[in-house]
């Protein structure tokens, strides 16, 4: 059973496409995450499982082939870091309305413009809140490992078929870069056209003889109708929301004061905890692994167990910190921690600010 | 001299009155009616049916699709 | 013989596509999209290829041509209906792929996708309306707007540089009418281009012709862009009776716009 390898972040998000499944990538360069179009390349996956991989004039034609392929029923798949995936806002809100099922990574570098290409978490934003127009939320993942990497490739997938939405994995520079050991899956079979056609038929492959042609789109000038549209998603949005938020919580059982970290910033504050345990501090983390939805409900539970401070740490100037308050909602005190324009912060420095910001020493 | 006598249908409800059936008749026997249809077009009609010969120049123009041609052997 | 004695099934000789809804066309009367689809559903009836067909509709006036059509059908985002197209033939291969664009979707804010989706040489065909204007926004200019050609975001008539007096003649203005057809035209990846108008029935003859061979060239072929430009009216816009505007057309798009084949079997038609 699996495949133990030493791979970059990227790599595995590629190599986990093709063993799960995927039908097609279409991808567009761009640092920190080219590796994803390279390694599927080098790979040859259409000799491999029939996977069809296309490098794109842009990261608009990009997210726009994936609309296609993935309105048609097909497990499609694009990557790109943070100014490709503002690009991609367009396609991506189209995708929400026209309710298509697909999986998209973004290896996030800094920010604002150009920015930076070293690591960052400053488009939780764009992610977590929609980047494009309209009400609508894409399900986001935060792999905080190599092995995560290749894990969200297939459960990205099985939400995006689930729910008929975009599931994104949002990395950052320092997971996409990293190289860790990581289990691979064995080879799964790509699913075939009479499978998909039996399963999703709602999907634009070709109309059956004698029955209704399908549409995909994301308009409707009836205004009645464009509400009851919105109200739809609304209610699918509310069941992600009930079913599907994912955390890690790590020495979290005694502690009163608690990191709030996904990605890198996790595994450098988990470091953290061990350093403030060792202090015989009582701290703990909670690591978001689904960042919408917000493990709202978990943040309550630990109020509710005496915690009595969170620090959001971040790789941003202060972004999740307000789901983290809403969560709060003004009960114990909670502030942002971060280092940004490609800094990583260390875990002496994050125990510091822990101390400063919210124990008050 | 014609061995053969057309005719058209018009669907009314749907004809937009454009006229472009009505200039590439090249028997001029199509005219647009006076009287309006439910969304206030002046509808095409065959104003002189004697002379169709069924070419189908109507139908194949019209943008709406609402010409359906009909031709016998007389 | 009357006409109710000729008007019986046995006699019909042209009736609307069975390949098209019954829902009636929103288009305005007279506009030249409800003959472009007429053509192409009665290409796709004749070719009998109506279950395997997945069309890709634009932003514009033909926004909803999904509803008209009974294939499958795509909405794509402004200008990216190539790219959109690609997606699916690309997981589809034997399903029959086509886009339809107008002059602002294709030859604007999709020039990027339309001219690397021709590039790669995708095996698909592609339909483009061009009227010269914005239509669904409300007139305004296109890339395609002719010179001197009044719309609403040229009050005074397109002027490719700022015209003399005031000392500003010379200076880049509107730009010029643009030629996306013979462009993409000179790329490897097209195999099929023709440009083909259908303001009469003669010329909707031939435009039909085309569009056939746009789609059988895709079902027979393996590669290659099949590219179908339709020089077409829009009467709203353009402010002018639908039968006037089917003679300005001819009098003013069809010398800047040339009807006729340019590319054949991948080899460009020597003029």
């Amino acid at each position: 059973m699996g495949e133990l390898k030493l791979m970059k972040g990227n790599e595995a998000l590629a190599e986990a496409a093709i063993r799960y499944g995927a039908d097609a990538y279409f991808g567009y360069p761009i640092t920190p995450q080219s590796e994803v179009i390279e390694y599927l390349s080098e790979q040859n996956p259409y000799e491999r499982t029939g996977m069809v991989v296309l490098q794109a004039e842009s990261e608009l034609a990009a997210i726009n082939m994936v609309y296609g392929a993935g309105a048609s029923g097909k497990r499609v798949m694009t990557s790109s870091s943070s100014p490709g995936v503002c690009l991609k806002q367009e396609g991506l809100a189209y995708i929400a309305g026209a309710e298509i099922p697909c999986v998209f990574a973004d290896v996030v570098r800094g920010g604002p413009g150009l920015g930076t290409i070293q690591p960052s978490q400053a488009d939780y934003f764009q992610n977590t809140k929609g980047g494009g127009n309209g009400d609508y939320r894409n399900i986001v993942l935060a792999p905080a490992s190599v092995q995560e990497m290749c894990d969200f490739v297939a459960l990205g997938f099985e939400l995006a078929f689930k729910y008929r939405m975009a599931a994104c994995i949002l990395s950052d520079g320092a997971i996409g870069q990293m190289m860790e050991k990581v289990v691979l899956p064995d080879q799964k079979p790509r699913m075939t056209d009479e499978e998909i056609k039996a399963k999703y038929p709602w999907a634009i492959n070709g109309r059956k003889n004698g029955t209704q042609h399908r549409i995909i789109t994301s308009l409707d000038l009836d205004s009645a109708k464009m509400e009851e549209h919105n109200i739809h998603l609304q209610k699918k949005y509310k069941e992600v929301e009930e079913k599907e938020v994912r955390y890690e919580m790590i020495d979290c059982d005694d502690a009163e004061y608690v990191f709030v970290a996904y990605g890198s910033s996790a595994r450098i504050a988990q470091k953290s905890v061990q350093l403030g345990r060792a202090a015989g501090m009582k701290v703990g983390l909670l690591r978001p692994i689904t960042l919408w939805p917000y493990p709202t409900k978990a943040i309550d539970a630990l109020i509710k167990k005496g915690v009595k401070g969170f620090l959001s740490v971040e790789l941003s100037c202060g972004q999740m910190i307000e789901d983290v308050r809403l969560a709060c909602n003004g009960r114990v005190k909670a502030e942002h921690f971060g280092r940004v324009g490609g800094i990583i912060h260390t875990p002496e420095e994050v125990l510091e600010a822990m101390k400063k910001q919210i124990i008050g020493e | 001299m014609a061995s053969f006598k057309g005719a058209i249908s018009v669907d009314i409800e749907r004809c937009k009155g454009c006229g472009v059936c009505v200039v590439n008749c090249p028997m001029n026997v199509i005219s647009l009616a006076k009287e309006v249809n439910g969304k206030g077009y002046n509808y095409a009609y065959m104003a002189e049916p004697d002379k169709c010969i069924g070419c189908a120049s109507c139908g194949i123009v019209c943008p709406d699709g609402v010409i359906s041609v009909y031709k016998a052997k007389l | 013989m009357t006409v109710q004695d000729i008007i019986k099934p046995e006699n019909l000789v042209y009736q609307k596509s069975k390949l098209l809804t019954n829902k009636p066309f929103h288009y305005c009367p007279g506009c030249g999209h409800g003959t472009v689809h007429r053509i192409i559903a009665e290409v796709l009836e004749e070719l009998g290829v109506g279950d395997k067909t997945i069309g890709v509709s634009p932003v514009g006036c033909a926004v909803m041509a999904y509803d008209y059509f009974d294939v499958d059908f795509a909405e794509a985002a402004h200008g990216r209906a190539p790219a959109v197209a690609t997606g699916i033939k690309r997981v589809w291969p034997d399903k029959v792929v086509f886009s339809y664009q107008g002059d602002g979707d294709l030859a604007a804010i999709g020039t990027c996708e339309t001219i690397h989706t021709c590039n790669r040489g995708e095996n698909i065909t592609m339909i483009f309306v061009n009227n010269g204007i914005y239509g669904m926004t409300g007139g305004q200019m296109a890339p395609t707007t002719l010179e001197g050609m009044k719309t609403a975001t040229t009050p005074y008539g397109r002027k490719a540089t700022l015209p003399a007096g005031a000392g500003f003649d010379g200076i880049p203005n509107n730009g010029y009418p643009l030629h996306i057809t013979e462009l993409i035209a000179r790329l490897p990846g097209t195999k099929y281009v023709t440009r083909q108008a259908v303001y009469d029935p003669a010329h909707v003859r031939n435009a039909k012709k085309a569009i056939r061979k746009a789609f059988e060239n895709q079902i027979n072929g393996k590669s290659g862009v099949n590219f179908v430009e339709i020089v077409s009216n829009c009467n709203s816009n353009w402010k002018m009776e639908p039968v006037a505007a089917n003679k300005w057309l001819v009098e003013n798009m069809l010398p800047e716009y040339p009807l006729g084949d340019i590319k054949v079997d991948g080899k460009l038609v020597e003029k």
